[in-house]
């Protein structure tokens, strides 16, 4: 349907995929669009693959986005980027956190984890940008802000402003207190200034 | 969870199918609700469980879970029970009688579906049951679909005191979409009517309940044929028209928006002259149904022409990218095989996980440690057990089907298998489920069976709901606990034969089952260490791996915790010449709480206490989305 942007979140059980998308689409609500978000999670509680379906515009019907037809793409876990590069459409974007989490199939040495999951998607003709998200969270002092940082990185890839996202993600901390509310502004800053960087690298 | 302040009415709200059908069911004055959890419904009592002036329940099992829907509804009041589809095979012994008696106050039982097999054991059609039970069907296509039928199914199984069956899918159980919600009405049940011809289905009564559900099915048919609920949607393109039902029908509508639409809200009793309608506009008519062609051959009996499972999918989710090439082929247009424009990437699965620490780690790597057994499995976290590195599951089919399983390849065992050793395992809730049961069957029938009880105080896999064998109630407050080593001895097991172990304790839990399965009678090891996501598990100082020490023997990986990470392989030869693989660890030391279950394979002692050279910085309670 004409109107209708599709933002596809991916990521592994437990990294707040879920939540994130959810933010993402209090976003859209608040700006006044319909919008429906789904996901294909599994047992995902339990390590396992997450992607979470955002579609949002004037009315959404299916709430499913499909094979390439994703206008952007948020990886939460490199791999997970690549395992799920066949759903954007051309010319959209793939915003990717470089950092690896191995399941135990691959260390137990039944499968091989990809040497270079980033440089394969971008063999794929895609735009990405890949940032470690995991350790600019660290670098914040909690590795849980990674949340914030990837919302953040996808900011500025929305079509509306970065600031109403910034304050659905605040929202959600307002009980937390000052502190709280405060790092997760920087986390998101972070994020945005991570993507804007690699951007600036690319071109 | 505590009763929260409900979201005023006109709200419009973000809302997963779930979250809606409680607000209905909040607002439509429901008295009693009851449920046993099951992906994807679990959520429906949940947050039924959050709204004021409900008495919502766990029950044991969702047939027991009908049966108190069913008496609340005999009292007058209205009720509600949810279940996944499996859950219904278990509660329609009461379903089936109770369409014979009816309903006083309103009954709505929702069912879901897991279309697609996102988590469930197989994936059969709910819809099934309103033909076979003859009790209304309504189908809701998202979730203000879900809240608005929901609303209506009480009126409905008022007007023709019947339960209704609301039957929903993933695709709408877990998807969130914006509601606009209402005022709670409260209903005041009449109280309970005694009329032991309608209510003691004895044959004499039972006979004379018949005819008039048949009587009620004609009723409800020419209801259905008025509804509102089914609407013919009359497009501009007439080469092809849909009869659709649910999510289903949001596909077709993004699919082919110009395409003529039969949108079946109410399914059953089939609303047959709106069919004929529909197919008469058009100059082929497809049925489009998850995921049974239940619509479709109702209608090709009818004489009705109607295309359907001949060129759709018997098995999972209609999406656009199903439908869109199917109905291309069917008008003879090229079918874009171009799209999508890359190819998915094949990369390693990841299939879900126990997580850190997980008591059930213990269990499945002692049971892999054990040669010569035929383990019979059941369902929760611990089906995960028949997963790598342990393998220690061979069986797995429905609730509490451990228990039969076992005393039957017991009885049955072959030649091949005289010296097999029997194990069965079993999760408390699903145990206390429909376990036992199979437990006092095996006891009864002298069986030579090993029993593990994993006994984690919680629903695990959907969430760690609460249970009769935690001692909380839904709402987390104190309730009766039951004890699960007088519960086995009660039923039968000898004293002797009942165990109780710590299964963080390796070399007891390896003892007691390496002793147990020797014994040719019914025993019971009951492990009884908590789920690590409930408030009763308590982390320890966390390990980590001396690098100079670890010899790379990899004992520590056949524990199975996903803290465990392989930093570097290598390959050894071992004085006999033989060639082995060296595998290299190291324990994510952040993530890791101390369970030491790989402290103790671990050969060269190379797995110690954290001692973190710098101040570890302290990770603060709710920081990121």
């Amino acid at each position: 349907m004409s109107g209708t942007t599709n933002i596809l979140v991916v990521g592994i059980g437990g990294q707040g995929v879920m939540t994130a998308t959810e933010i993402l689409a209090e976003a859209a609500i608040a700006l006044g669009h319909d919008a429906k978000k789904t996901e294909v999670a599994g047992m995902a509680q339990r390590g396992g693959v997450v992607s979470s379906h955002l579609r949002f515009g004037p009315r959404v019907l299916s709430p499913q986005i499909a094979p390439g037809e994703a206008d952007v793409l948020l990886a939460f876990e490199a791999a997970e980027g690549l395992r799920w590069m066949h759903m954007l459409r051309p010319g959209a974007a793939a915003l990717v956190n470089d950092s690896r989490f191995v399941p135990p199939v691959v260390e137990l040495g039944l499968y091989d984890y990809p040497s270079d999951p980033v440089g394969q998607m971008k063999a794929g003709g895609r735009r990405v940008v890949s940032f470690d998200a995991t350790t600019i969270a660290q670098g914040l002092g909690d590795i849980r802000l990674g949340n914030t940082v990837m919302l953040g990185a996808i900011a500025d890839q929305l079509p509306f402003s970065a600031d109403v996202l910034l304050d659905c993600v605040l929202k959600r901390f307002q009980r937390k207190g000052e502190k709280v509310v405060a790092l997760n502004r920087q986390a998101f800053e972070s994020g945005r200034a991570a993507v804007g960087a690699a951007e600036a690298a690319i071109a | 969870m505590a009763a929260v302040m409900p979201a005023p009415a006109a709200s419009r709200i973000l809302m997963s199918g779930n979250e809606a059908v409680a607000r209905a069911v909040w607002e439509a004055g429901v008295k009693v609700a009851a449920a046993y959890p099951g992906t994807p419904s679990t959520e429906m009592l949940e947050v039924i469980s959050t709204y004021p002036d409900i008495y919502a329940e766990w029950s044991v099992n969702e047939k027991v879970s009908l049966e108190v829907a069913i008496g609340a509804a005999y009292a007058g009041s209205r009720a509600f029970c949810c279940m996944k589809h499996v859950g219904m095979n278990v509660a329609s012994d009461a379903l089936m009688t109770l369409t014979l008696t009816g309903v006083d106050g309103g009954l709505v039982i929702a069912i879901a579906d897991d279309v697609g097999l996102s988590s469930s054991q197989n994936e059969q059609d709910s819809r099934y049951w309103g033909r076979f039970a003859h009790v209304p069907v309504f189908e809701p296509a998202d979730s203000q679909e879900a809240y608005d039928m929901t609303l209506a199914a009480y009126v409905l199984s008022e007007k023709f005191q019947v339960p209704v069956i609301l039957r929903m899918t993933t695709r709408i159980n877990h998807v969130k979409a914006l509601v606009t919600v209402g005022e709670r009405n409260a209903h005041v049940g009449a109280g309970f009517k005694k009329d032991p011809s309608r209510y003691v289905m004895v044959p004499g009564n039972a006979g004379k309940r018949i005819p008039l559900m048949f009587k009620r099915d004609g009723e409800l048919r020419a209801e259905a044929e008025r509804s509102p609920l089914n609407v013919i949607e009359p497009g501009s393109d007439r080469r092809i028209g849909f009869i659709t039902s649910g999510p289903a029908y949001m596909h077709v509508k993004e699919s082919f928006p110009n395409a003529p639409v039969l949108k079946l809200g109410f399914s059953c009793p089939l609303p047959l002259e709106k069919c004929r309608e529909l197919a008469a506009l058009v100059d082929q008519a497809v049925v489009v149904e998850e995921v049974e062609p239940l619509v479709e051959t109702e209608l090709k009996a009818q004489g009705i022409a109607v295309i359907g499972k001949d060129i759709l999918p018997l098995q999972g989710e209609l999406a656009p990218p199903v439908l869109k090439p199917a109905i291309a082929r069917l008008l003879g247009e090229p079918v874009d095989e171009a799209a999508p424009a890359i190819r998915p990437a094949q990369i390693f699965p990841r299939p879900p996980t126990m997580c850190v620490a997980c008591p059930h780690l213990g269990v499945y790597y002692t049971l892999s440690q054990v040669r010569n057994l035929n383990i019979s499995g059941d369902i929760g976290c611990y089906t995960l057990g028949a997963g790598h590195p342990w393998q220690a599951m061979d069986t797995c089919v429905s609730m509490g089907a451990s228990m039969g399983i076992a005393l039957g390849m017991d009885k049955g065992r072959g030649e091949a298998d005289k010296d097999k050793r029997i194990v069965a395992v079993i999760g408390d809730s699903t145990f206390l489920h429909m376990g036992m049961q199979g437990l006092l069957d095996m006891v009864y029938n002298k069986a030579n069976v090993t029993v593990l009880l994993l006994d984690n105080r919680a629903v695990g896999m959907t969430g760690g709901q609460d249970n009769p064998g935690n001692g909380r109630d839904i709402h987390g407050e104190e309730a009766p606990r039951i004890d699960f080593v007088k519960l086995v001895k009660a039923l039968g097991v000898k004293e002797e034969r009942v165990h109780k172990v710590n299964p963080y304790e390796l070399p007891t839990l390896f003892k007691t089952i390496r002793d147990e399965v020797k014994v040719p009678d019914v025993s019971v090891i009951v492990t009884d260490q908590p789920c690590v996501l409930i408030k009763d598990y308590h982390k320890l100082k966390p390990y980590e791996v001396l690098d100079d020490k670890c010899t790379g023997c990899g004992n520590c990986l056949d524990v199975g915790c996903p803290a465990i990470h392989v930093t570097r392989r290598g390959k050894e030869v071992k004085g006999s010449g033989r060639e082995v693989d060296l595998s290299f660890v190291r324990i994510e030391s952040s993530v890791c709480t101390g369970c030491g279950l790989c402290v103790q394979p671990c050969a060269p002692d190379a797995i110690q206490h954290y001692a973190p050279v710098s101040p570890i910085t302290l990770v603060k309670k709710g920081c990121s989305a």
